[in-house]
């Protein structure tokens, strides 16, 4: 078979850098819907049916649906305040040109 | 219906189907919002390279803790107790920190799209089509196993019809990648890390409740069938079947720990396509690290159900005791399933469900998204079509998602047929990945080392392992399934070795100059270090302090429950 360069080319030719691919959303506010919508209905049921002796049975005596209910609200609070203080900040337009540290030529 | 049927169905009532269907309106959101993004090939096939290092780190674990994984591993704890952490400690830790101090510079230093271009650029072309159409279908085999399995489970929990299950599960991965690409799998991956740990903590705190604690799940086992044995991870005589101590240690560290884990952590693309789409070298470095840490963990929320069900599942505890295959129908691959059903009350079992339906979906959606980069790049673009525009490869892209997710049908189906044939072919195609991680390594630190040499050195170590494989099959070797496994793995990886250093020895190798960037010791220093400013900076995002502290929280780990 051939090697070298005139084997070469296009599989190291990149498609052209992205312009949209950094704008993203944010991936911590599903984060925070996802533990803030499963810890209400959580938190709900047990506070409703969580000491039912059928599900104390269950649990070994622990209301599980209000403990976990309550641990993911306090995560997706977690996940908010990350949201808050470190916010998603869009790419410059001199990082979309040299967008890191991959070495140059290759 | 069965006796079998009858123990494992769940009783979800509305409110746990509806804690369901919001998991999967948020992953098709996913889908629809990663969809803006995607503008070429790159963006819908590596995510553009633009994904901060705990996103990807997550993912790059959770692309494993698929729902085959998950149900195998609780079926571990049950049968073995301690001694699968090995597994976890032993069989992932080492061989992620070497993935991302040792062998990132070079994969994402090349700018590879994928494990096969990166032996394209080492070795030569054979090479890479040699792999490319060995992952291409293997990808496809295991993506329609995860499906297969994924309808067992929701006829077996849910009642519901495997032909109605398999096209449905189907369809919702295929919604989502085709949207959203490597971006939408990798969020929902992301998710599903935390609807899985929201599935495991409360089991195992349930679990725990039960028995007494930790303390009286010691007591339990210590008075169980194993007689404590199961309490401690060395020399792990039942896990590997060896019966000598000592090669049973050998067995753990070189079959396990080095040559079947190293060779899947470190050449798996489904894995270290996770990485490659990080957005800086230092990211990518970082992610198989990060991904390490919860890795050590979590395995602690696996093991401990898995020795609950051991005590409090009467099927599960009555074929420990005597040893046989199934109860009733139940085997140790039932304990997850019986768990949840005694363990946990409407509400989050809801949660449980989609975190397992999820997990699923992920191990099928790892398999379709690193299946179509390889088709799209390495098969399409390099081999049969070259030369057109990026926007053409994009759509082959998805169009290749779609005739993937099609052929998983199919092969779901095929599975449904001959279970026993597919467990074959699945534990062949993980022949490749020891003499795969071989070439590799000879590659990396060996520049002497040519083109024809590795694609000839993969197959001979590939057709060794299937000779073993086949010798302890039909009882040649004396050797359970386990010893046979790490068996297999040590010869592929060796004679896969030898016969490429034999064939460099007598072949031309490239010249240096091409080299550079893809051996060791052509590589300058500073092209494999990596940019230390802005959301690279600070020690806590060093590769090499994070992948230090990985290795003492897993050296702790074996000293407090070892």
């Amino acid at each position: 078979m051939s090697q070298g360069p005139e084997d070469a080319p296009k599989a190291g030719t990149d498609a052209p850098p992205s312009t949209t691919a950094s704008a993203l959303f944010d991936l911590r506010n599903v984060i925070a819907l996802l533990f803030g919508v499963y810890g209400i209905v959580l938190t709900i049921m047990g506070i409703v049916s969580g000491n039912d002796p059928a599900n104390m049975a269950k649990t070994g005596g622990s209301n599980l649906n209000l403990e976990t209910g309550i641990a993911m609200l306090i995560i997706g609070a977690l996940f908010v305040v990350w949201v808050r203080t470190r916010p998603l900040k869009l790419p410059t337009p001199e990082e979309m040109a040299e967008p890191d540290d991959r070495p140059a030529g290759h | 219906m069965t006796l079998a049927q009858d123990a494992l169905r769940l009783n979800p009532n509305v409110i746990d189907y509806l804690l369901v269907a919001f998991y999967f309106v948020l992953v098709l959101g996913i889908g629809f919002a990663a969809r803006r993004s995607i503008s070429s090939s790159l963006d819908f096939l590596l995510s553009g390279r633009s994904m901060p290092a705990w996103i990807t780190g997550l993912a790059f674990i959770s692309a494993n803790l698929g729902a085959i994984e998950l149900i195998g591993m609780v079926a571990n704890g049950a049968q073995y107790g301690v001694p699968m952490v090995h597994y976890y400690w032993l069989g992932a830790i080492p061989a992620m920190v070497f993935l991302g101090l040792v062998m990132m510079p070079f994969y994402y230093g090349s700018k590879a799209r994928s494990v096969p271009e990166f032996l394209f650029k080492r070795f030569n072309r054979t090479t890479q089509r040699v792999q490319s159409v060995i992952f291409a279908v293997a990808s496809i085999l295991i993506a329609g196993v995860n499906l297969f399995s994924l309808g067992l489970v929701l006829e077996a929990l849910l009642g519901w019809p495997l032909q109605v299950a398999i096209p449905v599960a189907a369809v919702i991965v295929l919604g989502y990648i085709t949207l959203g690409g490597l971006s939408a799998a990798i969020y929902t991956e992301v998710l599903q890390f935390f609807v899985i740990l929201a599935l495991l903590i409360p089991l195992t705190i349930a679990g725990l409740n039960r028995v007494g604690g930790w303390d009286g799940l010691k007591a339990a086992v210590t008075a169980g069938p194993s007689g404590g044995a199961d309490l401690s991870a060395w020399p792990g005589t039942p896990l590997t079947e060896i019966d000598n101590p000592v090669l049973s240690v050998l067995g753990i560290v070189f079959g396990l720990g080095f040559v079947l884990s190293f060779g899947y952590w470190t050449t798996n693309f489904a894995e270290v396509q996770r990485a490659l789409s990080a957005k800086s070298m230092s990211a990518a470095r970082r992610t198989p690290i990060i991904g390490a840490f919860p890795k050590a963990l979590v395995v602690l929320v696996i093991l401990i159900p898995g020795m609950v069900s051991a005590v409090i599942i009467p099927q599960i505890a009555e074929i420990k005791a005597t040893g046989v295959d199934e109860v009733g129908g139940i085997t140790y691959n039932n304990a997850l399933s019986l768990l949840l059903k005694e363990l946990l009350p409407n509400g989050i079992l809801g949660v449980a469900i989609a975190g397992l339906l999820a997990a699923f979906m992920a191990g099928m959606a790892a398999n379709i998204s690193s299946f179509n980069t390889v088709f799209t790049y390495d098969i399409w673009q390099d081999w049969i079509k070259p030369g057109l525009t990026d926007r053409y490869y994009l759509q082959v892209g998805r169009i290749v998602t779609i005739v993937g997710c099609v052929l998983a049908i199919g092969t779901a189906f095929i599975a449904s047929g001959s279970s026993n044939l597919m467990d074959y072919l699945q534990s062949l195609f993980s022949f490749f990945n020891a003499p795969l991680f071989a070439i590799f390594i000879l590659g990396l630190f060996w520049k002497r080392m040519t083109g024809p040499s590795a694609w000839i050195g993969l197959l001979s170590g590939t057709a060794a392992a299937v000779a073993v494989n086949v010798l302890v099959t039909t009882g040649v070797f004396a050797l359970s399934d386990q010893a046979g496994s790490f068996v297999g793995a040590i010869a592929a990886f060796v004679v896969g070795t030898a016969v490429a250093g034999a064939v460099s020895l007598v072949s031309t190798p490239r010249a240096d100059a091409e080299l550079v960037g893809l051996v060791w010791s052509l590589t300058p220093k500073e092209t494999r270090t990596h940019s230390t400013e802005g959301e690279d900076s600070g020690w806590y995002r060093s590769p090499a302090v994070l992948g230090g502290g990985v290795l003492v929280l897993t050296a702790v780990l074996y000293v407090v429950f070892g």
